[in-house]
């Protein structure tokens, strides 16, 4: 069905009246989580169940010469071993990719080690105390290679495409003429660690077999991209899948791509012909489901004497893996954030014995920004410019490269209302100028925030009943962001009925696909499927009230009619209706359904260039004598277009602000420099912000019409938060410290480097 | 999880017994042995629950004035105890400053003395530790240092002690309580714990059997309640292991210092008594360049053992600030956030002075 | 060797075989109790997620040998709500939304009534934050876990007040 259409700005401006958009209803799952019966993957025990846990490997790169299957199996309680020598054989290789959103796998279909941490066996017990030991007494030994490691651990080589398929090169003009005509030149080298997702929810499976049908429960942030992923592996017909994910415990791009270990959970129950539960332990997180790719970034800047840009150039190393290929898309936040007649932006990559790296929230805009926003603020300072300032004189009225317009941008908006909520006014230019009661340095800084507004294909399904309740069905998933609620709130104003009266089901496969709850485009895409599903149910119930002598709307013409609680009424006469049940019952229909779909739509793609954008500001406070930093102050301005629920869309900004603390203070996989071994694979140590972490945090919600980006007019939140975030702490701890620290996390050693004075 | 003989003895003595008999492990609050079990860092054959044995579970008041920590007093209901947080200000700080609020509620006063280093390599089964394999090598050294001893370590084992309780019970000469086959015996806390040497698998010098009791504060101790601070710089505002730490306690008679107490955390296997710091503090008139002094002089055997010089300078800092802090006066309840450089609530207001 | 151990969980007395002494309390209640509203985040203590109330005191269970637990009353998420009347602290976290994927949830939750229970946070959000950092949250909902425990404490006063009278 073509029902990706233009969209249209009456019908927004109708639909905005609707009861449940733009309220903030509180989370529609939430008695459910508060209660404790939220069911996540790892809480289903069918009859049966038999635990499963993986072996993971202790070198990074080599072969498994040694498993003393024997010992595990001996074990009390241990059913069987999987291992290379015995594991089903797949019905294609793992290593096979049909498309960029695969991940090659290591699922036991040889002896070899490509990482640290990578699964070398799986011990299936009938209690999870037996397979986990089972797996201690396998005492693997290994035909050993010396690992190659981090940015500089073998040769850098050229890319073409970065991230989900960008061009790894865009520009604009000629930077080396920007640079030589600019007043002010400043050129810096920033690095950004590896990151791991960790989701507070290990991945899962529970996987039943019914001869070569499969019921999965598993977190999935893609369920239709899964299923098929699953049915080639297996040699299955994707129908013969059911895979359940009602409620994620978090995804951030961990859950995008479906992951070994959760094929070893079905390879697993296939094994032993039982059901079998596989949850990663936590240290397995690190390593086969993906990270954020390590980045070592350059930027060269020029500025004219009015501050205006003249060259911006950012050069991006990044790692990945040796067996696969994604790259951190790093510098493609300089293509459209800040107007420049000369913008070059290059990726290139190196390999390391690594799991292989994957998107995660805010995939290439969180470091790229980190480095960027820095660069920009650096600069700002070297041209005698305040940073806020700096950034306006440089804003973007059309995207730098493409020349195209924004379908909307309220960031001046942004810059102002944070500018005025932090207070911004009375920072002193200088570094190193305030200090509280207690005599703690204070620094402010600020970071513009902007992240892509983008859309995946999907569709829905819409019913409604006689009785006025309504239906709709979507396989989108919820990992948080509050899909459950703000899906049904569309869905509610799309058929006009009451939002109690709606069941929403979304999390299973077997519903309509759903697309990915990824890119910060879970909302617009399967809001516009349901929204076009409702449209199609109220299109269809105003043919039957229209062509139908006996009701009130009868000629009134299909476009003549809108859905309004329960009721059609005439667009000329609101006054003038027939409530969806007499309708029915007229026709003698229990129920009328109808169908949508939606996905990106070229035309707008090619005519303008969309985007959510922020601005965050920062307070940091700096020990003198310890370095040691805390992030006292947040304060996030965003404009994303039309707001759903602005409860959900608070603490998404909240969260990706929060991320961005994470990643400027704490975030960081410490790789051994000879094994390449995560010697913090736990969370004990591989700190991720406390509550304590965050003491005052204000996101404001700019208003921001964008009539082109999708038919709901609504962008992204989910990632945005984090990166001006990461700017905005770093450029505070310098306007605290006078340090500029260019490699994240900001540890207080950094901070130390003056000895007596920092 | 090995399998292991689960034993849960109703008196000391047959504690004692039980315990002596080889690859055997006493089980109290459970949050360090458990993690280590987990980790198959440790896999005993035999756990001897001791949370059961009579009398372990009170705060006992001495005649004299001190305190007798029952070995299964929970580090919170320790820590929280008005009593005890009045007379030893400085030992409640570093108890709130550890782990989190579950774990304090679970851990044990002795199982805290007697937890095991947090050394990356140590907990990594993939790793060679002399430590956990005795000989097998350092498998630290050479990788990543940063946050590694700068005080006390070999070419064995360059591993640093976590606690922070016991920062301060060594300052103030707190004292061990042990029942042991051959009886029962007292050992000064600052004694209990072995620098690693040739011998780092030897972390303490209890015997086998040997069942910690209490743990005794003397009345001297209390002398200090006046002016005692914990102090730790970590890598999170919370729930994070010291950096490095400094407990701090003086005794000020008219202004002048009488006597000092000051031991560091982070820095060594042990936590490190600064007697010689101490000496130089006692008599002196309280002020940045006595307390620079002491703080050089506690550190003059520093050296790195590998990307972790900037730990020495820090901790000089920290014991200039932790002396600044006890010169203050101890404030009348445990800030909100304990042990912290952070220790005042951030507010609304802008609160920045130009 | 098995063990019998009694238990009060959620206020039922029960017995408990544990025929291995390995069995935590949260693999006790999640893979054999089917209660599995306590959730593995870590299984080292590290996290938060498995917090439950031990004879009233909040601790990691998964740190907590079952076997050693014999006497013990347990409180875990599902034992705190009186039917469909939510318990204030569950209430709180819904309204000022302190929850996101809900994964720690319960554990924010378990952790937030003990805190209450210990009384020595008082209205200070800055010795709550403290409290609480023993919890984690991936999604980052701590300004809605503070404002929610400040809220439901009051309100909990406000109750306890008003029995009182």
């Amino acid at each position: 069905m073509s029902d990706i259409t233009m969209p249209n700005v009456a019908a927004i401006e109708r639909s905005r009246h609707g009861s449940s958009i733009g309220q903030p209803v509180t989370r529609r799952e939430g008695h459910l989580k508060v209660t404790g019966q939220a069911g996540y993957a790892a809480d289903y025990n069918p009859p049966g169940l038999l635990h499963a846990v993986m072996a993971v490997s202790g070198i990074s790169r080599g072969r498994v010469t040694h498993l003393d299957v024997a010992a595990a199996e001996a074990h009390p309680g241990v059913v069987k071993v999987m291992t290379p020598a015995n594991a089903p054989k797949l019905a294609k290789s793992p290593d096979d990719k049909d498309h960029g959103f695969m991940f090659r796998m290591n699922v036991l279909q040889n002896d070899s080690v490509r990482f640290a941490n990578q699964p070398i066996a799986v011990v299936i017990a009938e209690t999870l105390e037996a397979a986990t030991e089972g797996v201690a007494l396998l005492r693997p030994r290994y035909a050993e290679e010396p690992a190659r490691i981090g940015l500089d651990g073998s040769a850098a080589f050229a890319l073409q495409a970065v991230g989900a398929g960008a061009p790894a090169k865009g520009g604009i003009g000629d930077i080396e003429a920007g640079l030589a005509e600019a007043a002010t030149r400043f050129e810096a080298t920033y690095e950004t660690p590896a990151q791991y997702h960790n989701p507070l929810e290990p991945h899962a499976t529970v996987a039943e077999w019914d001869g070569d049908k499969l019921v999965l429960h598993t977190p999935s942030q893609g369920l239709t991209m899964a299923q098929g992923r699953i049915a080639g592996l297996f040699g299955i017909d994707p129908a013969n899948i059911l895979i359940k994910s009602p409620f994620l415990g978090g995804g951030f791009g961990a859950k995008g791509l479906f992951s070994g270990p959760q094929v070893l959970g079905i390879m697993a129950a296939r094994f032993v012909g039982r059901p079998v539960k596989l949850v990663l332990r936590r240290e397995q997180m690190f390593g086969p489901v993906g990270h954020r790719g390590e980045t070592r970034q350059t930027l060269r800047l020029g500025a004219d004497s009015t501050g205006g840009l003249t060259a911006l150039e950012h050069n991006t190393l990044t790692t990945t893996s040796f067996y696969d290929d994604f790259f951190e898309p790093a510098g493609t936040t300089s293509r459209h954030l800040y107007a420049s007649p000369a913008i070059a932006t290059s990726h290139e990559g190196v390999r390391a014995d690594i799991g292989t790296p994957i998107f995660m929230r805010a995939p290439g805009e969180a470091p790229g920004s980190a480095a960027l926003e820095c660069a920009i603020d650096e600069l700002a300072v070297k041209a005698g410019m305040d940073p806020l300032d700096f950034r306006l004189r440089n804003y973007a009225e059309i995207e730098p490269i493409t020349g195209k317009p924004f379908s909307s941008k309220a960031l001046r908006q942004c810059y102002a209302q944070g500018a005025a909520r932090f207070g911004w006014a009375s920072r002193p230019r200088a570094p190193r100028q305030m200090r509280d009661d207690d005599g703690l340095l204070v620094g402010w800084g600020v970071g513009t925030a902007t992240f892509p507004a983008m859309i995946f294909p999907s569709e829905a399904r819409a019913v409604l009943r006689v009785d006025g309740s309504a239906r709709v069905e979507i396989g989108a998933q919820d990992m948080g962001q509050g899909a459950w609620t703000s899906l049904a709130q569309i869905a509610a104003d799309g058929l006009g009925v009451d939002y109690d009266k709606l069941d929403l089901e979304i999390g299973s496969s077997a519903l309509p696909t759903g697309g990915i709850a990824g890119g910060s485009a879970g909302t617009a895409t399967a809001g516009s499927a349901i929204h076009h599903a409702a449209a199609d149910v109220i299109k269809k119930l105003a043919a039957l009230a229209t062509s139908d002598e006996r009701s009130p709307l009868f000629g009134a013409g299909n476009s003549g009619v809108v859905p309004r609680d329960g009721r059609l009424v005439r667009q000329d006469d609101e006054s003038r209706g027939e409530s969806y049940a007499s309708i029915l019952a007229r026709a003698g229909l229990a129920e009328i359904d109808g169908k949508g779909s939606a996905g990106p739509n070229p035309s707008m793609q090619e005519s303008y260039a969309m985007h959510s954008h922020g601005a965050v500001f920062a307070e940091v406070k700096v020990d003198p004598d310890f370095g040691q930093i805390r992030v006292t102050r947040l304060v996030g301005a965003f404009a994303a277009g039309r707001i759903i629920n602005p409860r959900m869309v608070r603490s998404q900004y909240y969260g990706g602000m929060i991320w961005g603390v994470g990643f400027a203070l704490h975030e960081h996989a410490a790789a051994d420099p000879r094994s390449g071994r995560l010697m913090n694979a736990n969370l004990a140590e591989y700190h991720v912000p406390v509550n304590a972490d965050v003491p005052l945090i204000e996101a404001i919600l700019v208003e921001e019409h964008d009539p082109h980006v999708n038919v709901l007019g609504l962008k992204g939140v989910g990632e945005i938060g984090i990166t001006g975030t990461v700017g905005a702490i770093a450029n505070a701890v310098w306007h605290a410290t006078g340090v500029r620290a260019r490699a994240f996390p900001i540890t207080l050693d950094t901070l130390l480097e003056r000895p007596g004075d920092i | 999880m090995r399998p292991f003989a689960y034993d849960r003895p109703t008196t000391i003595a047959d504690a004692v017994a039980s315990g002596a008999q080889p690859e055997t492990a006493f089980l109290g609050g459970g949050t360090n042995l458990l993690d280590l079990m987990k980790g198959n860092i440790s896999r005993p054959a035999r756990l001897v629950d001791v949370t059961r044995l009579p009398g372990l579970s009170t705060i006992e008041w001495l005649q004299d004035g001190g305190v007798r920590i029952g070995a299964l007093v929970r580090n919170s209901d320790l820590a929280h105890d008005p009593r005890f947080a009045n007379r030893f200000p400085s030992v409640a700080e570093a108890l709130l400053s550890g782990a989190s609020a579950q774990l304090r509620n679970a851990a044990t006063a002795a199982g805290n003395v007697l937890q095991r280093t947090r050394c990356q390599y140590f907990y990594d089964a993939a790793s060679v530790c002399n430590k956990r394999d005795p000989g097998t090598g350092c498998g630290a050294i050479g990788g990543l240092t940063r946050l590694h001893a700068v005080l006390g370590w070999s070419e064995h084992c360059i591993a640093t002690h976590p606690s922070d309780f016991c920062v301060p019970l060594v300052a103030l000469d707190a004292v061990v309580e042990i029942e042991g086959r051959a009886g029962r015996r007292d050992v000064p806390l600052e004694a209990l714990h072995r620098l690693p040497g040739n011998t780092p698998e030897r972390e303490t010098v209890l015997e086998p059997g040997d069942v910690i009791t209490a743990i005794r504060l003397p009345a001297e101790a209390a002398a200090y309640a006046g002016n005692a601070r914990y102090l730790k710089v970590r890598e999170r505002t919370s729930y994070a292991f010291a950096v490095v730490s400094a407990g701090a306690a003086l005794r000020l008679d008219q202004g002048t210092i009488v006597s000092a107490r000051l031991a560091l955390g982070g820095v060594a296997l042990k936590p490190w008594r600064a007697r010689a710091a101490e000496d130089l503090l006692a008599g002196a008139l309280p002020g940045a360049t006595v307390f620079r002094d002491a703080a050089a002089l506690a550190l003059a055997e520093a050296r790195p053992c590998g990307d972790n010089g900037f730990k020495i300078e820090l901790a000089r800092r920290i014991i200039v600030r932790a002396l600044t802090l006890a010169a203050a006066g101890t404030p009348d309840r445990v800030p909100a956030l304990p042990a912290s450089p952070f220790a005042l609530a951030p507010t609304q207001e802008v609160s920045a002075h130009v | 060797m098995s063990f019998d151990i009694a238990l009060t969980i959620n206020g039922l007395h029960r017995v408990v075989a544990i025929d291995d002494p390995r069995i935590t309390l949260l693999d006790l209640l999640r893979e054999r109790l089917d209660l599995t509203g306590t959730k593995k985040g870590c299984d080292r203590g590290q996290c938060g997620a498995c917090t439950v109330l031990v004879d009233d005191r909040r601790v990691n269970s998964c740190l907590a040998l079952a076997v050693s637990l014999d006497g013990a009353v347990v409180t875990t998420i599902e034992g705190v709500a009186h039917g469909d009347t939510l318990h204030p602290v569950q209430a709180a976290f819904i309204e000022n939304d302190g929850l996101q994927c809900g994964f720690c949830t319960p554990g924010q939750i378990m952790s937030a009534i003990g805190l209450i229970r210990e009384g020595l946070a008082g209205d200070d959000p800055e010795r709550i934050r403290e409290g609480m950092s023993g919890n984690l949250c991936r999604c980052g909902a701590y300004a809605g876990i503070t404002e929610a425990i400040l809220e439901a404490q009051a309100r909990m006063q406000l109750e306890h007040k008003g029995e009182a009278a």
